[in-house]
């Protein structure tokens, strides 16, 4: 056998995590330097703080606002894409459907596009198709959280199938002789076996959601601005306000890092797509 | 067994939203493309032009280099995401103390958003304010500038994709791998397999499927990378990080050239497409065989 030698893959990991921890140093680093300071001499080290940046970006309540839009929008896109992609993918495992194979890799088609190439129809789409006398799918939440659905639903679909695919279908079988309906086969033996997928696909779907530019700066003016359109209106051509863009930028960070913590220890486990489970 | 009815009813909403946010837009833009159109500018009516805008795009330089520089983009990030992120997981195989905490933290870039990936990036590496451009002068005597210098642009963009997507790579690959039954290794371990011959002949073989699938979900989402680009070169310098999606954009919005962007759009969606299903087909063929096996 192998010797194991703990102490140097520590120190290897050590190392990566400098590499892969720099970049997001940096954007605090930014965060807390007064706009002239970043045209000096950098400097690794910080010697001073300046809080100013993060004050004006709390103390802004349009921003508040763009974060509160952010926070709805992407929680129910994540969940309803959850849910959506449990069921397809219950159905896709479990019933024997005409051409669900050809269903399966025509879901993926939706991500597979550049989203510039959809600004337009989408555009169309939502300030002229979707419309009821003065209201307009335009700028509403509702309208992202179901446009997001697009390019997250298929890869929610693809991340899901294989855990519910790895549950194995005697199981069910077992609960319907037992005289179990087809809601409590999912909600009693399904649901509770697939939660670590599940988990990783509301968090992966909830980041892609939360982090999305493109389609929300075409989309929404002010009802339904999410933070990061947001953050971007600091970089401008005539001159960019880094101080107050890296603050808003690390503060975007929070949410996800916290939602990100609390599923950790299911990430690995839920990620199997591709995997074979035999 | 029961109905198919509910197995119907089950995927009806996801038909359903796809079809209303993904069919019907990319009908339109199918539409569109066999149109002259550029609403602010010279064409302002939808015109009729069948096949020209594709007739166009074939001896399209700057289209063509851009789908050159995009497969460059995606082959160098796609192939070292893999094999960075095959290593990595292999890493995380070991017990160490602190396992769980650096998982975490290689995990953090998942988060960031590409429009602050963009950033950062572009902060670090501006000439003349960036700290790196600024240490490679210090210590190497060596001048960085994106600005300036299309192969660093084109390398830096791959660097910052490859910062951003690996962590995905490993994660996938290591749920992979901890799946994988124990006993093949033991067995080729008792018949004196080297370490090599194990990766080749055993470990390969059994996560070749995780593999090819992080493979398709990453060279699908590389092939249309926009945000992240835009924000540290703009595609320059010159045209070297003109990537697809970003030239698309390009021809949409400031040239307003809708007829023409449309089209760009239809053959890099079917090119992409292309290239995902022969990946998926040769995906689903291993696992019929193996099932047969």
């Amino acid at each position: 056998m192998r010797q194991q030698r703990p102490y140097i893959y520590l120190l290897l990991w050590l190392g990566l995590s400098l590499l892969t921890l720099f970049p997001i140093y940096w954007l605090f680093v930014i965060s807390v330097k007064p706009a002239v300071e970043l045209f000096t001499t950098p400097s690794l080290i910080l010697d001073t703080v300046y809080w100013k940046n993060y004050i004006n970006v709390i103390g802004n309540a349009t921003l508040r606002g763009y974060m509160i839009n952010s926070l709805i929008i992407s929680t129910s896109n994540a969940a309803l894409v959850t849910v959506l992609a449990f069921l397809a993918c219950y159905s896709l495992s479990r019933f024997d459907l005409a051409g669900k194979e050809n269903i399966f890799f025509w879901t993926i088609t939706n991500r597979m596009a550049p989203a510039a190439v959809f600004l337009l129809p989408f555009y169309l789409l939502f300030t002229q198709v979707f419309t009821f006398g003065d209201w307009k799918l335009y700028d509403t939440k509702i309208g992202m959280i179901l446009l997001y659905c697009t390019f997250n639903l298929p890869f929610a679909i693809w991340t899901l199938r294989p855990t519910i695919d790895g549950i194995p279908k005697e199981l069910d079988e077992a609960a319907t002789v037992d005289g179990a309906s087809t809601w409590q086969v999912i909600s009693e033996v399904v649901f509770p076996l697939a939660r670590p997928g599940l988990a990783v696909t509301f968090i992966l779907t909830w980041v892609f959601a939360w982090n999305e530019f493109l389609l929300a700066a075409t989309l929404t003016s002010f009802n339904a601005r999410t933070i990061t359109t947001g953050l971007s209106e600091y970089v401008t051509t005539t001159g960019t306000e880094w101080g107050t863009m890296a603050a808003i930028a690390v503060i975007t960070l929070i949410p996800a890092l916290i939602i990100f913590s609390m599923v950790q220890r299911h990430i690995v486990a839920g990620l199997t797509f591709g995997a074979v489970k035999e | 067994m029961r109905s198919n009815t509910v197995g119907w009813l089950m995927l009806a909403p996801t038909i359903a939203i796809l079809g209303i946010f993904g069919i019907a837009p990319f009908l339109y833009v199918l539409y569109v493309a066999f149109h002259q159109w550029n609403p602010f500018g010279a064409s302002p009516l939808m015109i009729y032009n069948g096949a020209d805008n594709f007739r166009r795009l074939v001896f399209d330089p700057e289209f063509l280099r851009s789908v050159a520089v995009t497969a460059k983009f995606a082959f160098f990030a796609v192939v070292s995401e893999i094999a960075l992120g095959y290593l990595l997981a292999q890493l995380f195989m070991r017990e160490f103390p602190g396992r769980g905490f650096f998982r975490t933290i290689h995990t953090l870039p998942l988060i960031v958003a590409p429009i602050v990936v963009g950033s950062v990036w572009r902060l670090m590496t501006t000439p003349s304010i960036g700290i790196i451009p600024y240490l490679l002068k210090q210590w190497f005597d060596y001048d960085m500038n994106i600005g300036r210098d299309a192969g660093t642009a084109f390398a830096l963009t791959v660097i910052m994709d490859i910062w951003h997507w690996t962590p995905l790579v490993t994660l996938t690959l290591l749920a992979a791998l901890l799946a994988l039954p124990k006993e093949p290794f033991e067995q080729a371990q008792i018949d004196g397999a080297n370490r090599w011959q194990i990766f080749w002949h055993v470990t390969l073989p059994m996560i070749r499927p995780a593999i090819l699938a992080t493979v398709f979900i990453r060279l699908m989402d590389a092939l249309r990378t926009v945000d992240e680009v835009w924000m540290l070169t703009s595609g320059g310098p010159g045209d070297a990080t003109r990537y697809v999606g970003l030239h698309i954009w390009k021809i949409v919005f400031p040239k307003t050239d809708y007829g023409y962007g449309a089209a760009i759009s239809v053959i890099v969606l079917y090119l992409t497409l292309v290239m995902c299903w022969i990946l998926y087909v040769s995906l689903v063929a291993r696992r019929e065989r193996k099932r047969v096996a």
